[in-house]
């Protein structure tokens, strides 16, 4: 009874942090402007499936596409059992389906084998990232806790999936000695470990079982928690980001509303505009974004595809484009905290994205190639991020390098970047 | 020119309408490198009775390095003028010399009300030589190494890969491809209103390191389809003293000498 009671406060405290963390979440992205993205809901629907569910843009990299595939399916159909951890905390019993008997053997089977696999992943993955020479796990941007988390996420992943496996070898063992009630099969890979359970004894091994349900449910929970504030968020947060994800060309580069209006009412103050809501020119801070990049932000998973691409990265420029993403999200957080310790009321502190997260020499360094896009497994966009910044400075403070202020110039007095004159745009038909 | 080419106001007086506007382009109305891929696709255009015309002093800029710098006023306030004048000549096809004309025109101006079908050169060109209007003789590349560098806002920008690797292939010519190609193709560093600016600070330029990657494929000729990749190429080039052996140039161009225009 003790231990049912135990489990339910177990239960209900991850459920409660989960939920504090989410609202915490929802608050910050809020925190955005409204975006139009809720058109073309067929399209959307199938970018999603395709690149969150189907994992579509991680096959440029077969091998690690491969290797993550199997902890994101491990992920996902280990968990179903979940439901039965669940019901055997609040009955008290232990393994309260095996009365399915030949369904229960061969889903634990299935499990078991995603879980050998999981751990085989994951040491693959420990190892690439911790000793292997891949460039983008040496960025400073991910350099602590970035890389904590990273670690922690994968040797957990390890220890779990360890728990569960020696939970069934344990409990096999068991029935053959006729000493628990439940008539626990072998299982394909759990059974590698039977030999070196074998010496224990009875008692022992009931401990061991024990040990490793509890060790397993806690993991999990916390586990649960843990991953809504690391960057593994993405795992929910991929499928509303592919879903708002962009569906013009790439090179498209969206026009702004609110300066449509001002452009047409200078051209015609007759004309009939229909108004939108803006904070202001471009983007000084998160309060500035859409919802929808924000939430984009919270869901990068740190991977840093975009920036191995990125031309300005790779010649050693500043401009990091997963730098930019985290800069949102630890923005973000960094707002939502503020107002949480403030009654959910929010003070300025007289800082912003700009400047103090991002600089502008990393604002002007993108050559808005798209490459980062394109290489994103999950469509984070960082160079619109990174046009909206540029927005900002140019439209509200009117700073931008000498260079740039007089190209602007000779666009409005010539029409051309540079100082020619458009009389002469058609001389090379006479030369 | 040894042809005369019209301007939109000389066939509207005319009274006739031209298949085709031909954007040309600020690189391509004044930067004098940039004007000889303009008179190539001028005289393919010519070469293939294809009836165009261009706006002459009525183009301006379409506006792309403002918006890409981050001047949305200026740009809508180009975007609209030149919509006003492409809907005043009832402009319905465009082809431009330039992937940044290109792209704007075709992505960015129709939610201003500029509706037209807009191609790039080198679309209009395959599509000529699909259709037999152009017959290409490989003589003068036969079997040479043609590598081909993608501008930004050409492949990765709207997706087109193939039509300039066709024409390559039209000329007899061996297309290799750089390690890095297509969706994983290398910016030439010039876009983003980079051409009009000194890079930040870093260990390299990028149209160096994107010029090794054309070098590592030893090709006798490094095409594009941008004035503006053209530009950072041809400096790659120079900064390996390559200038002699190695030649930076637009499809067009190529095109234009197989065919002996
Ligand atoms: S668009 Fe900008 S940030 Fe993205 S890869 Fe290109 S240069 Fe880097
Ligand atoms: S923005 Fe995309 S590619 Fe870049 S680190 Fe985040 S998830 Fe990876």
């Amino acid at each position: 009874m003790i231990s049912q009671i135990i489990f339910a406060l177990l239960l209900a405290t991850a459920g409660y942090f989960i939920f504090k963390r989410y609202q915490f979440v929802k608050g910050n992205i809020l925190l955005g402007q409204k975006g139009p993205e809720t058109d073309r809901k067929g399209e959307r629907l199938r970018t999603m499936i395709l690149v969150a569910f189907g994992q579509g843009k991680m096959f440029s990299r077969p091998f690690v596409a491969l290797m993550h595939l199997i902890l994101y399916v491990g992920f996902v159909v280990i968990n179903i059992e979940l439901i039965e951890i669940i019901v055997d905390g609040l009955t008290g019993e232990h393994r309260s389906f095996i009365g399915f008997r030949g369904y229960y053997r061969l889903l634990i089977n299935l499990f078991e084998v995603l879980a050998g696999l999981v751990i085989i992943a994951c040491v693959v993955f420990l190892i690439r990232r911790n000793f292997g020479k891949i460039k983008r796990f040496q960025s400073p941007e991910i350099k602590q806790w970035p890389k904590r988390d990273a670690n922690i996420i994968l040797i957990t992943e390890i220890l779990l999936m360890k728990a569960f496996l020696i939970m069934n070898a344990a409990d096999s063992l068991l029935t053959v000695r006729s000493a628990t009630p439940a008539r626990v099969p072998s299982f394909w890979v759990s059974q590698i470990s039977q030999p070196f359970l074998k010496p224990l004894s009875t008692g022992a091994l009931e401990g061991l079982s024990h040990f490793c349900w509890w060790f397993h449910i806690v993991g999990i929970l916390g586990f649960i928690v843990y991953l809504s504030f690391s960057k593994h968020l993405h795992i929910l947060l991929a499928f509303p980001t592919t879903y708002f994800s962009k569906l013009q060309s790439p090179g498209n580069l969206s026009n702004d509303k609110a300066v449509t209006n001002e452009v047409k009412l200078m051209l015609d103050p007759n004309a009939v505009v229909e108004p939108v809501e803006f904070s202001r020119f471009g983007v000084k801070d998160v309060s500035d974004m859409q919802r929808t990049q924000l939430l984009s932000a919270y869901s990068c998973t740190e991977c840093g595809r975009c920036t191995s691409v990125c031309p300005a990265n790779q010649t050693g420029k500043l401009l990091s484009p997963r730098k930019v993403m985290m800069d949102v999200r630890d923005r973000m957080e960094e707002i939502g905290n503020a107002k949480a310790a403030n009654n959910g009321v929010w003070v300025e502190d007289g800082k912003s994205l700009i400047r103090d997260y991002i600089s502008e020499e990393e604002v002007w360094a993108c050559t808005t190639c798209n490459a980062c896009t394109d290489a994103c497994p999950i469509n984070i966009n960082p160079m619109e991020v990174l046009v909206d910044l540029r927005r900002y400075l140019i439209m509200e403070e009117s700073k931008s390098p000498d260079s740039i202020t007089s190209m602007f110039n000779n666009v409005e007095n010539n029409g051309a970047p540079w100082a020619m004159s458009a009389m002469n745009r058609a001389d090379w038909t006479n030369e | 020119m040894d042809f005369k080419i019209r301007t939109m106001a000389d066939c509207l007086a005319e009274g006739t309408t031209p298949e085709v506007l031909f954007w040309v382009g600020c690189a391509g109305s004044f930067d004098d490198r940039a004007k000889k891929i303009t008179k190539a696709i001028a005289k393919i255009l010519h070469h293939t009775n294809t009836s165009f015309a261009i706006l002459g002093s009525e183009e301006s800029c379409t506006g792309d390095p403002a918006k890409r710098a981050g001047n949305e006023f200026l740009f809508q306030m180009m975007a609209m003028q030149n919509i006003s004048v492409l809907n005043a000549y009832e402009v319905k096809k465009i082809v431009t010399g330039c992937p940044h004309c290109f792209n704007t025109l075709k992505n960015e101006y129709p939610e201003l009300g500029g509706n037209y079908e807009v191609v790039h050169h080198t679309q209009l060109i395959q599509e000529l030589l699909n259709t037999g209007k152009l017959k290409i003789e490989g003589g003068e590349f036969k079997g040479k190494k043609i590598t081909f560098h993608d501008p930004c806002y050409l492949g990765r920008g709207n997706g087109e890969y193939e039509a300039p690797r066709q024409l390559i292939q039209a000329l007899d010519a061996e297309l290799v491809e750089m390690k890095r190609c297509k969706t994983n193709g290398l910016c030439c560093g010039a876009g983003g209103a980079q051409m009009f600016k000194e890079a930040e600070k870093g260990i390299k330029e990028v149209n160096v390191e994107r010029t090794e990657d054309a070098l590592a494929v030893k090709p006798s000729v490094i095409a594009t389809g941008c004035p503006f990749c053209n530009t950072m190429m041809t400096d790659g080039v120079k900064h390996f003293e390559q200038e002699h052996t190695i030649a930076v140039k637009d499809i067009a161009e190529l095109i234009a000498e197989a065919v002996d225009l």
